[in-house]
């Protein structure tokens, strides 16, 4: 926490920087250490805030164990991908943007993942899966479910 | 004489005789697992005791994604295709070792069925121009590599023997327009930027890249950095600026990573830095990476994120080329932009605008997807026909469907259907057409992609990213969005076509950045084009090209059904329930769409679509 903000000490340009890090090591904002970012850079809490909820990058609530995309890009749009985010949603029983009751999954929708060739496209913690029916997806998840189990 | 385009290719021969693999590493390639390619090969080369003598490299993206993973091996320039990593065996034995070409591997051109064993033999890169993309796929992206293609031999060039205003006559005769969006004229941008009168400048480059169906600005990041970072230096040199930042999105951590190391070298050979080739002349880089806003693309909302904040765009004028980063003159150049300027300085003006027509020099890099055979990225004279791009090029479309429409320039754009395929592809020609280049996106439809859905999902996006900052934008586009749900549910009137037509025009007029300016576009397009298939989705509740799921879920007409339960034994998911004598209904939460059901009902009791004509009629 310390460490990161006096990685850009005196920067005040820092900030989405230092949110991009702190998101990266707690895997969201907590308000905590958002508190101690207002401190030390004497900005206001409510700024940051405003930063935070302004950029998709950041999450204002824990993301869960496996971070599911899917790619809503238009090449995978048109190719389909509308149905197997609502697949997935249905079979974890979340919306998009929610994370399951047991931590497991936060299922997301992300725009254009820069593999449109393999559209559509679904990244389970950053690995990717392309060509996907509905059937393979809810085959999948099923996967990453037992494999944990 | 030799054109630019042949000139290039022929300086890309390899010099070297030995043999060396680049790997793909576009990110189709990445998912589909190339390094497991390369380590496979390297083990293979290490059981032929061949270790270190053939350098094997994962690069930036060749450009055929539909062939990935793909390597090819010098010198011969061979394309081995759609690898395993029990294919390097035979790469190492046969190839390297015996000297056999590996015939299974290579691409078999499926309309011809001919056997193409060079990158140059294949339709898809035959007949493309490969200016800006001259380097990817070509070259790995170290700065020793790009050296011995001529590499900052532009920026020695225009720091020894030219002036800034003689570089910015360059620019300005060879007519580069800015490959961001816009289309202003690049040479007429830095002169506005030198003689801005100030202590202080900055240049940005902008590769923000937020078209959601467009990766040629990533992939140049990721293949060729040293070119983007000349062609900023020169920049820089031309309008006076002394720090500048490339601006990167955060989702392309590889080339941020790449281009921070492409930095480090250039620094370390003096390109960057103090008193650079002891010319005099200074200037430092840095990379700042957005955190996912489309708006922050725009370049003054793009400014206000550079400075730490809310990506909020501002009102224009004063523009950035007057006051921008912290109030001081800045130029705002993109991606590609930017790539094209060695190539004007070391080949000169003339030659760079041979390509393209009057007012439309140059090629365009179009970020080809969608229902066509061959997905990546293609680079064409501007000017070059849609025809061409798709069909020639990218072999047309898959599985014998008929070409219906093709969208560019993304959020922003519009749609171009077949009247317009032999329309030249250039600034001024699509814009008649009521479309844009914009970035270069270019999503290719087919008969199954329905163009209420195009509309609905472009407003979506636009809407979600809409910063809220000013009201017809804001609550413009919630409305529009709202109206097309309303279309696609099958609970649309004729009358809400003419209220979408008014909120666009409110949109466009009012809003207060070209985000909100330009949301409309892919509505008014389709609507203009595709009037019919809003027509039918309002009058019909019906979607001609089976896409809008409301309109072609299942749903049982209780007057038809007889109550046998064949549709409930078929149905995989078991969303549909009943008892004898009472009409069977179908769960919609559980229903998975499969249509068994309709295929099954005896008494055609089953249809698609019917719940939105069942509420039509309540
Ligand atoms: C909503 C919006 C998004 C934009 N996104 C981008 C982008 O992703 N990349 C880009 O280079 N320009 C983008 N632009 C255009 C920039 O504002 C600017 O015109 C461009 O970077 C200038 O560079 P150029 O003259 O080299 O094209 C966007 C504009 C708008 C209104
Ligand atoms: S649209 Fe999904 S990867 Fe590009």
């Amino acid at each position: 926490m310390e460490q990161i903000i006096d990685k850009y000490r005196g920067d005040s340009t820092a900030m989405i920087a230092i949110l991009h890090d702190l998101n990266a090591a707690f895997r969201y904002l907590p308000r905590e250490a958002l508190e101690i970012v207002s401190d030390r850079l004497s900005v206001p809490l409510s700024y940051l805030y405003s930063a935070a909820t302004f950029y998709r990058s950041f999450d204002l609530e824990p993301c869960g164990e496996h971070e599911i995309q899917v790619c809503l890009g238009t090449a995978c749009h048109v190719r389909g991908s509308e149905r197997i985010l609502d697949a997935l949603s249905r079979r974890l029983g979340i919306k998009p943007g929610e994370t399951t009751a047991d931590g497991k999954f936060t299922l997301k929708r992300v725009n254009c993942l820069g593999a449109c060739a393999l559209g559509p496209l679904v990244s389970i913690d950053q690995k990717h899966h392309g060509h996907l029916t509905i059937h393979q997806a809810e085959r999948l998840l099923e996967a990453y479910k037992d494999e944990h189990d | 004489m030799s054109t630019l385009v042949e000139e290039l290719a022929c300086e890309r021969v390899r010099p070297e005789t030995d043999h060396r693999i680049l790997v793909c590493g576009g990110i189709p390639c990445r998912s589909l697992g190339c390094r497991l390619v390369k380590e496979a090969l390297e083990e293979e080369l290490q059981k032929e005791g061949l270790t270190g003598r053939v350098p094997v490299e994962i690069i930036g993206c060749i450009g055929d994604c539909s062939l990935g993973p793909s390597l090819i091996v010098y010198p011969e320039g061979l394309v081995y295709q759609k690898l395993a990593p029990e294919d390097a065996r035979a790469i190492v034995r046969e190839h390297l070792v015996a000297g056999r070409i590996v015939e299974a591997l290579l691409h078999r051109d499926p309309r011809s069925d001919e056997i193409l064993r060079q990158r140059e033999e294949m339709p898809f890169y035959r007949e493309q121009a490969r200016l800006v993309l001259r380097n990817c796929g070509v070259i790995s992206a170290h700065i020793d590599d790009y050296l011995k293609y001529r590499g900052y031999a532009a920026l020695a060039l225009a720091l020894a023997e030219m002036n800034p205003e003689q570089v910015i006559e360059e620019v300005k005769k060879s007519g580069l327009r800015g490959r961001g969006g816009g289309g202003f004229p690049t040479g007429r941008k830095w002169e506005l930027v030198r003689t801005a009168h100030s202590d202080e400048k900055f240049v940005i480059c902008n590769a923000d890249e937020g078209d959601p169906g467009a990766f040629m600005d990533r992939n140049i990041l990721e293949g060729d950095p040293h070119s983007v970072i000349e062609g900023i230096i020169i920049a820089a040199y031309a309008v006076g600026a002394a720090r500048g930042y490339i601006y990167v999105r955060a989702e392309y951590p590889m080339a941020v990573h790449r281009c921070r190391e492409a930095i480090a070298q250039a620094r370390q050979k003096n390109f960057l830095g103090d008193n650079i080739l002891e010319t005099g002349f200074s200037f430092d880089l840095e990379i700042r990476t957005g955190a996912g806003a489309f708006v922050c693309g725009e370049e003054t909302a793009l400014i206000s994120s550079l400075q730490g904040t809310r990506g909020d765009p501002k009102p224009k004028p004063p523009f950035p080329a007057q006051k921008g980063l912290w109030g001081k003159p800045t130029l705002i150049n993109n991606v590609e932009t930017v790539v094209n300027i060695p190539l004007i300085i070391l080949h000169g003006s003339k030659r760079f605008a041979e390509l393209g027509p009057e007012g439309n020099r140059g090629t365009k890099v179009f970020a080809l997807a969608g229902k066509v055979n061959h997905t990546g990225l293609v680079e064409v004279p501007l000017g070059t026909t849609l025809r061409k791009i798709i069909f020639d090029i990218g072999g047309g479309i898959p599985n014998n469907k008929k070409f219906k429409a093709a969208q560019t320039g993304g959020p922003s754009g519009g749609c171009l259907g077949v009247e317009s395929l032999d329309l030249p592809m250039d600034y001024d020609s699509l814009r008649e057409a009521g479309s844009i280049i914009g970035s270069g996106g270019l999503i290719v439809m087919d008969e199954e992609s329905c163009m209420v859905d195009l509309a609905r999902f472009y407003l979506d996006f636009n809407q979600d990213e809409s910063c809220g900052k000013c009201t017809p934008c804001r609550i413009g586009s919630k409305r529009m969005l709202e109206l097309l749900q309303k279309i696609t549910e099958g609970r649309g009137e004729e009358q809400d076509l003419e209220i979408l037509e008014q909120l666009a025009l409110l949109m466009k007029n009012g809003s207060l950045c070209a985000l909100g300016r330009t949301a409309p576009n892919p509505l008014l397009s389709t609507l203009r084009l595709f009037r019919d298939e809003y027509l039918a989705h309002i009058k019909e509740r019906r979607c001609p090209a089976g896409v809008c799921r409301s309109l072609v879920r299942p749903w049982i007409n209780p007057e038809l059904c007889k109550a046998c339960g064949l549709c409930a034994r078929v149905c995989p998911a078991e969303a549909i329930n009943g008892e004898k004598g009472v009409p069977y209904e179908i769960d919609l939460e559980k229903c998975c769409d499969c249509l068994r059901c309709l295929k099954e009902c005896p008494f055609n009791a089953i249809s698609q679509g019917g719940i939105s004509r069942a509420e039509a009629v309540d």
